[in-house]
C-alpha cells in the first residue's frame, strides 16, 4: 500500500485525498517510512521534523472534513531544498556557516505552499550554498544517485531530485542558478522546471547568484509540475525582480494546447562530448515529435561555447557580494575568542565555509577587483547579452528548444571532484537558460546500458510556461520513464 | 595551465576578508588559473557596441509606498546571533 503510494504522481493522490480514500496522514506517514528506510543510502535530507509534517497533515485532514479542502496540494507532502526559508525549521544551505540557523520567518514559496495545505516536508541537502552539480560539496555529506548510490545525484538541489526519486516525497522544490534543478532531475529520472527568471519570487531563498536564481519544483510528471508552478508562481512586493505577470491555469492549458509546434534544435548542443546513448535517446524524443506533426527545425545558438565563462564570472561575482553578509556578527558562524573585529571576519569566513565557495568568493572578488571589471565582468556582461539574443532570434522561428539536459548520465562520485572546471563545463547545456532568463525544463527520455537515467530538455518563452508545459505533456503522457523506479 | 601572474591570491584573499592557508593559496590558485583559462576565450568575441545585461528579465523602477510595514520582533532577529546582550549583538571593540 504504502509503497504504492509514494511513487502516485500528485494529480491522483489528490483525487484519491478528495475522496478521502486516503488522508493526509497515511499518506504522510508513507513518506516518512519510506524516508526512514532509505536515507541512509540515499541521503537526501539534512534533517527533517517528523512531528512537524504530521502536524500539518492531521491540519489537513482536518480543513477536508470540514469542507475546507484547499486544493490538488491540501494534505501533499512536498520536500523543501535546504536553502528555502520555513518558519521555525533550520536552513543551512549545506554549510558549516549556516548550520545551526533556525529561520525566523518563511520564503514566500513556503508560504504558498503553506496556504495551498501541502505539508512541508525536509530539509533537502544540496551542494554547499547551491554551488556545484554532484552535492559532493556539501558541508554534510554526499547524496547518492537512487539509481546507483555510486553515482552523484547532480547539483546543486540534487537532495531534492534524490528524495523525490527515492519515494522520500510526494514532489519538492529546489533552486536554478546555472542547472541546479534540470542537471539533477535528468540524472535522477524526474521532471524539474526552472521558471522565468521573474516569475516565481525569490524571497527567503538564500541568495547564490542574484540575477540567474529562480527557484521551481520537481515532480513526477509534467501534469504534477503545471500545479505546483501554479501555486508558487506569481508577483510579490518582498522581491523587486518578481514580474507582474498573468498566472494561467497551467493544468488546464496542458490539454488546451495542444501544437503542433515548432521546435528548433540547436546544432551546438550535439556536438563534441556528447554521450552517444544521451543522444541516442533525445534523437530518439525528436522523432517522437516528429510523428506527432510537430515541425523540427535547426536553429543556431553561437555564443553556446562562451556560456561557460560567462556563467562563471557573473555567477561568482554576484555570489562574492552575496555571501559578504556572511561575517560572523549577526548571525552564522562566529569564530571562538577573535582579538579584534578583523579577525573575527577573516577567520568566521574561513572556518564557516568550504572550499569551492571560498574558491568562488576568491573568483568573483577578483573578476570584480580594481583593474579587472572591465576586462571580465563588463565583457561577460555583453556576451551574456549575445547569448540572450542568440535565444531571441531563435524564437522568431520556433515555439521552444528542444536539447539534451546533460552531456552524460550521472558520473561516479569523486571523478570531477578535484577538477572545477571540468565540473563546470558539465554544466554546458543548461547555463544559458539562466543567462537569458528563460524558462527550462528536463523531463525524462530514456536509460542508459547501465540503468542510469537520461533527460530531455525544453527551453520555453520568456513566461510562456503554459506552452512549454504543454509541449514536454504531450512527450510525457506518451511515455512511461517515470515509472521505471530505482531498487532501493 | 598556470595561474595568470596577475592573480594575487594573498590580496584578493585580503578583499574578500577569507583567510587562506598556504595549501589553500597553492590549490587554489592553480585551480583558478585552470578557470581563468577558459575564460580568456571570451576575449576572441567582438562586444563593440553590445549594451551589457544585468538581469535575464530586466525590471526597471520598481516603487513601493512609503508605509511602514511590521519586521521581525527584535529577539526574533537576534535569535541567531552568536552573542547577544542587552536587545544587540555584541561583537570585539571595534574603535580604540
Amino acid at each position: 500500500m504504502s509503497s504504492e503510494l509514494i511513487y502516485q504522481p500528485i494529480s491522483q493522490l489528490a483525487e484519491q485525498l478528495a475522496s478521502t480514500k486516503i488522508s493526509s496522514v497515511e499518506l504522510t506517514q508513507a513518506v516518512i517510512a519510506r524516508t526512514k528506510a532509505v536515507d541512509s543510502q540515499v541521503k537526501a535530507f539534512n534533517s527533517f521534523d517528523e512531528a512537524d509534517a504530521l502536524a500539518q497533515a492531521r491540519a489537513s485532514d482536518e480543513r477536508r472534513a470540514a469542507g475546507q479542502a484547499r486544493g490538488p496540494l491540501d494534505g501533499i507532502p512536498i520536500g523543501l531544498k535546504d536553502v528555502i526559508a520555513v518558519e521555525g525549521q533550520p536552513l543551512t544551505a549545506s554549510s558549516k556557516m549556516l548550520a545551526n540557523f533556525v529561520s525566523p520567518y518563511d520564503a514566500t514559496v513556503t508560504k504558498k505552499l503553506k496556504n495551498a495545505g501541502a505539508v512541508c516536508w525536509g530539509r533537502l541537502n544540496l551542494d554547499e550554498f547551491a554551488m556545484g552539480s554532484s552535492t559532493e560539496n556539501s558541508a554534510f555529506h554526499t547524496t547518492s544517485n537512487p539509481y546507483d548510490l555510486e553515482c552523484v545525484p547532480g547539483g546543486s538541489s540534487g537532495g531534492s531530485a534524490a528524495a523525490l526519486a527515492a519515494g522520500e516525497a510526494i514532489a519538492t522544490l529546489g533552486s536554478d542558478t546555472g542547472g541546479s534543478i534540470r542537471q539533477p532531475a535528468a540524472l535522477c529520472n524526474v521532471v524539474g522546471l526552472k521558471p522565468t527568471y521573474g516569475l516565481v519570487s525569490r524571497y527567503g531563498l538564500i541568495a547564490f547568484a542574484s540575477s540567474l536564481d529562480q527557484i521551481g519544483p520537481f515532480t513526477r510528471t509534467v501534469e504534477d509540475a503545471a500545479i505546483t508552478l501554479g501555486v508558487i508562481a506569481g508577483h510579490d512586493p518582498l522581491d523587486s525582480t518578481s514580474f507582474k505577470a498573468d498566472i494561467p491555469d497551467y493544468r488546464a492549458e496542458l490539454s488546451k494546447r495542444k501544437g503542433p509546434w515548432k521546435l528548433g534544435i540547436p546544432k551546438e548542443y550535439f556536438g563534441e562530448g556528447l554521450d552517444p546513448e544521451v543522444a541516442a535517446a533525445v534523437e530518439a524524443a525528436i522523432d517522437f515529435y516528429k510523428k506527432q506533426g510537430c515541425e523540427i527545425k535547426p536553429v543556431s545558438l553561437p555564443h553556446t561555447e562562451y556560456g561557460v565563462g560567462v556563467y562563471y564570472i557573473i555567477a561568482t561575482a554576484e555570489c562574492s557580494s552575496n555571501l559578504s553578509r556572511y561575517d560572523g556578527v549577526r548571525y552564522g558562524h562566529r569564530t571562538a575568542n577573535p582579538k579584534d573585529i578583523n579577525e573575527l571576519y577573516f577567520k568566521s569566513r574561513a572556518e564557516g565555509f568550504g572550499a569551492e565557495v571560498k574558491r568562488r568568493i576568491i573568483l568573483g572578488t577578483y573578476v570584480l577587483s580594481s583593474g579587472y571589471y572591465d576586462a571580465y565582468y563588463l565583457r561577460a556582461q555583453k556576451v551574456r547579452t549575445l547569448i540572450r539574443q542568440d535565444f531571441l532570434k531563435a524564437y522568431e522561428e520556433v515555439d521552444a528548444i528542444l536539447t539534451p539536459t546533460t552531456p552524460t548520465p550521472a558520473f561516479k562520485k569523486g571523478e570531477k571532484a578535484a577538477n572545477p572546471l571540468a565540473m563546470y563545463l558539465s554544466d554546458i547545456y543548461t547555463i544559458g537558460v539562466n543567462l537569458a532568463g528563460l524558462p527550462g525544463l528536463s523531463i525524462p527520455c530514456g536509460f542508459s546500458k547501465s540503468g542510469l537515467p537520461i533527460g530531455l530538455q525544453l527551453i520555453g518563452q520568456p513566461f510562456k510556461e503554459a506552452d512549454l508545459l504543454a509541449i514536454a505533456h504531450t512527450y510525457d503522457r506518451a511515455h512511461d520513464w517515470a515509472s521505471r523506479h530505482p531498487n532501493l | 595551465m598556470s595561474a595568470p601572474s596577475d592573480l594575487n591570491i594573498d590580496h584578493i584573499a585580503t578583499l574578500a576578508r577569507i583567510e587562506l592557508t598556504p595549501e589553500e593559496k597553492t590549490k587554489f590558485a592553480a585551480q583558478l588559473g585552470d578557470v581563468l583559462g577558459h575564460i580568456e576565450q571570451l576575449k576572441k568575441i567582438d562586444v563593440t557596441g553590445v549594451e551589457p545585461t544585468a538581469h535575464g528579465f530586466p525590471i526597471y523602477n520598481v516603487w513601493a509606498d512609503d508605509i511602514p510595514q511590521p519586521g521581525l520582533p527584535v529577539e526574533v532577529a537576534l535569535k541567531n546571533a552568536p552573542a547577544q546582550r542587552n536587545n544587540m549583538v555584541v561583537v570585539p571593540k571595534v574603535v580604540e
